[in-house]
């Protein structure tokens, strides 16, 4: 009786000793496994995107990698998805334990975080290539490309057109979008029609990345900034400088004078549709919707406010790059150098109902060809957009503002609230040695 | 009871004994052996799992917390003494954070340890259907708190169904989640409702064990309902009380995940919580190191108070 326990024993204690070499083995063939050759001397490269929630985007990218393996015998690009909520952090992770992916996607303000971090490699020999591309979906750092998009997208004044011209309020154009005194009219006239619950939705009810992608550029058209863009080592002067404090100010009254709601409602998108909102603050990803909608006729796209120093809008969204861990440096920029075709761009573009980051692209992309519907979209991105401060310090900026943005908002002190953003900003900086 | 197990399994015999012991004995010996080691494999997953995920963690905090080390960073982390701490100790978001995590523990402990004891009571009948209030009020607790929080967002919200309610009764409700004097205590009680299932069939399990001739006997002696519940049913819930009071406690301490779906933090830092600060400092700014040092406080805050507890409750046994 008690032999063959033992013998079962041992024999478990094989298996597991087995399955734990085993392991091991994986573990460390994972390093090269971003890079394998089979026997035929075709190279494995992995990549990984964020859009796995996102079934046309990914529908799209899957194309580009089925033609580029289809193209060459040299690399097979192998795909893998994760859902936008857990990519950064499966990278930071990849990272940490030296398995990154050959090619993977960034989103464009932590390109500058991720280069000084040394997850990427710089895109040698695309330069010619990119520089075709629109200015706000290229990820540099140092003076060197590490990531392109190939799309854009712009944000918006999505407006009920009646309620504009019921109120004889002017429609404002690119030239000459509204002015802050012109926007605090038509606010105050629309409010006093009566006919819609929110004058103005910011969206603020949205989370994350939204609040310093929409409301910085606010800051930016004031005259303040995130940051001091000259050498990056200070916020102190626009973030809590006086223009500064005139946004606070302003974003707060928004709130206060009851012009749109504190906290957005569960859609504001669904909630323009529905009349409940005369002004959306929106992306141009909302366009295509609003046209498919009941009130469609009743929609105007129209430039972000000046509200002093020029109307701003953010810019740059997800890019793709090449990690410096790859094994196969010739064969992810061999990739690149396919994936970013124009007729790619335009695909992917079109896919996702943003911006095609080219203008052979766009010519490509109905809608966007000049004169198009959704050209507009393009020529604010040209016109206003404005990246968000290229600093590894990025993602601890855009966490501090938008902490002191919602403290604002709920009426915190404006300079107090910046001069401890200020304050808090400077010393990562400083923590960091300034990123140099 | 230990002395039935150890009735069962006595203590290995020595060398000696066992050079003494016939055929018979030495076959037993040897599956006792077995055994043994039978036992070091089932325990051995657990124990693996405890250490790469528990212990392995913690003694890492301990070490980071003196560091300077970075979520993202091409440079290792270099040792800086207390500068965490210190900076800790001014910053006024961990201020606010520690008396929202104390004030919540405060007041959850009590009521929700109260209403699991009463919901306990109530459904300690034999009456007809009292499974099914049983299974009612058990049911937030097998919900995940990410569904739950979700809910009460809804609910909360300025034109949800709690101030819709309230409108039938004339009654103008404030704008629950986005007021900082309003904020925690919807937490709180959203919390208090998730989590009363649970500690009422811990009590429920008290309850159970009390032997009926106690009752009998309190019944002959002319108890009425509030004596019987005074002098009989309350000391003889002493271990369970003991165990309810240092589970919902440290529960209160952890509180974050209701915090990250619901608030964020916010409204102006008024459902910060010190769990919730950490994850935010350590994820979303990035900061190891710090994020570490925060927890070690955590760790001694809960640590402290688990002590002072059992204490405290220790203290009761000896007296009596």
């Amino acid at each position: 009786m008690a032999l063959p326990t033992r013998k079962r024993l041992a024999a478990a204690s094989v298996a597991v000793a087995l399955a734990f070499s085993l392991a091991a083995c994986g573990k460390g063939a994972s390093s090269s496994s971003d890079a394998q050759t089979d026997a035929s001397g075709t190279t494995t490269l992995k990549m990984w995107t964020h859009n796995a929630g996102n079934d046309t985007e990914l529908a799209a990218i899957n194309q580009v990698v089925a033609d580029y393996n289809a193209s060459q015998s040299n690399y097979k690009v192998e795909v893998q998805a994760f859902p936008q909520d857990s990519y950064n952090t499966s990278v930071t992770a990849a990272a940490a334990s030296k398995s990154l992916p050959c090619i993977l996607d960034v989103d464009g303000p932590n390109v500058p975080n991720w280069a000084w971090a040394g997850y990427l490699a710089p895109l040698d020999g695309l330069d010619e290539r990119i520089a075709q591309f629109l200015p706000s979906v290229v990820g540099s750092f140092d003076g060197k490309n590490y990531a392109v998009g190939y799309y854009d997208v712009a944000l918006i004044m999505q407006a009920r057109t009646s309620a504009l011209q019921e109120n004889g309020i002017r429609i404002p154009t690119i030239d000459q979008p509204w002015t802050e005194d012109e926007f605090a009219a038509a606010l105050a006239a629309i409010k006093a029609s009566g006919k819609y619950e929110n004058t103005l939705d910011l969206q603020t009810g949205n989370t994350g990345e939204w609040w310093p992608y929409a409301y910085s550029p606010m800051l930016q058209s004031f005259g303040g900034d995130l940051i001091n863009r000259d050498g990056y080592t200070s916020a102190d002067g626009v973030l809590n400088g006086p223009a500064a404090v005139q946004w606070a100010t302003w974003f707060r009254s928004l709130a206060t004078d009851g012009y749109m709601p504190l906290k957005s409602g569960a859609d504001p998108a669904q909630d323009f549709l529905n009349g409940k909102t005369a002004i959306l603050y929106n992306g141009s990803w909302g366009a295509e919707p609003a046209r498919a909608s009941a009130i469609a006729d009743d929609v105007s796209f129209l430039p972000a406010v000046n509200l002093g120093q020029g109307a701003k809008i953010g810019g740059g969204s997800w890019q793709w790059a090449v990690s410096s861990g790859c094994p196969s440096t010739e064969g992810a920029l061999d990739y690149m150098k396919f994936a970013l075709q124009d007729k790619y761009v335009a695909a992917v573009s079109k896919a996702t109902g943003t911006i095609p980051a080219t203008d052979a692209a766009a010519a490509m992309v109905p809608g966007y060809e000049p004169g198009g519907d959704n050209d507009i979209f393009r020529q604010y991105s040209k016109e206003f957009a404005l990246i968000r401060p290229a600093t590894p310090g990025y993602p601890f900026i855009a966490t501090t503002f938008t902490k002191t943005a919602q403290d604002i908002l709920n009426g915190a002190d404006p300079q107090e609230a910046l001069n401890q953003a200020v304050a808090d900003i400077d010393a990562n900086q400083q923590s960091n040695n300034n990123f140099q | 009871m230990t002395q039935t197990i150890g009735a069962a399994h006595p203590e290995p015999p020595t060398i000696d004994q066992l050079g003494r012991l016939s055929f018979r004995q030495r076959r037993f010996t040897k599956s006792r052996q077995s055994q043994r080691i039978a036992a070091v494999w089932m325990v051995t997953p657990a124990a693996a799992l405890m250490l790469v995920f528990i212990i392995i963690p913690i003694v890492l905090t301990f070490v980071l917390a003196f560091t300077n080390a970075k979520l993202i960073s091409p440079t290792g982390p270099r040792f800086v003494g207390f500068d965490n701490f210190a900076r800790l100790f001014g910053d006024p978001i961990f201020w606010k954070s520690l008396r929202n995590t104390l004030l919540f523990a405060v007041f959850v402990v009590p009521i929700q340890a109260g209403l699991a004891l009463v919901l306990a009571l109530l459904i300690n009948v034999k009456i007809r259907g009292v499974n099914f209030f049983r299974t009612v009020y058990f049911l937030p607790v097998v919900t995940s708190m990410v569904v739950v929080s979700l809910l009460w967002k809804f609910l909360y919200q300025p034109d949800g169904l709690i101030n819709n309610f309230l409108a039938v009764f004339g009654i103008d409700g404030p704008d629950w989640l986005g007021n900082p004097n309003t904020a925690m205590i919807s937490i709180l009680i959203m919390s208090v409702w998730q989590g009363v299932g649970f500690h009422m069939v811990i009590w429920l399990s008290g309850l159970q064990t009390i032997p009926q001739d106690m009752y009998e006997a309190g019944a002959i002696d002319g108890a009425n309902n509030w004596q019987r519940f005074r002098y009989l049913t309350w000391p003889a819930l002493r271990q369970t009380r003991t165990f309810i009071l240092i589970t919902i406690t440290i529960q209160a301490f952890a509180l974050f995940t209701q915090i990250q779906v619901m608030t964020e933090g916010g409204p102006l830092d008024s459902t910060s919580t010190i769990v919730f600060q950490a994850v935010r400092t350590g994820f979303d700014l990035q900061q190891t190191g710090y994020a570490s040092a925060l927890s070690l406080v955590f760790f001694i805050l809960v640590l402290v108070v688990s002590l002072v507890q059992r204490f405290l409750t220790r203290d009761k046994d000896v007296k009596k």
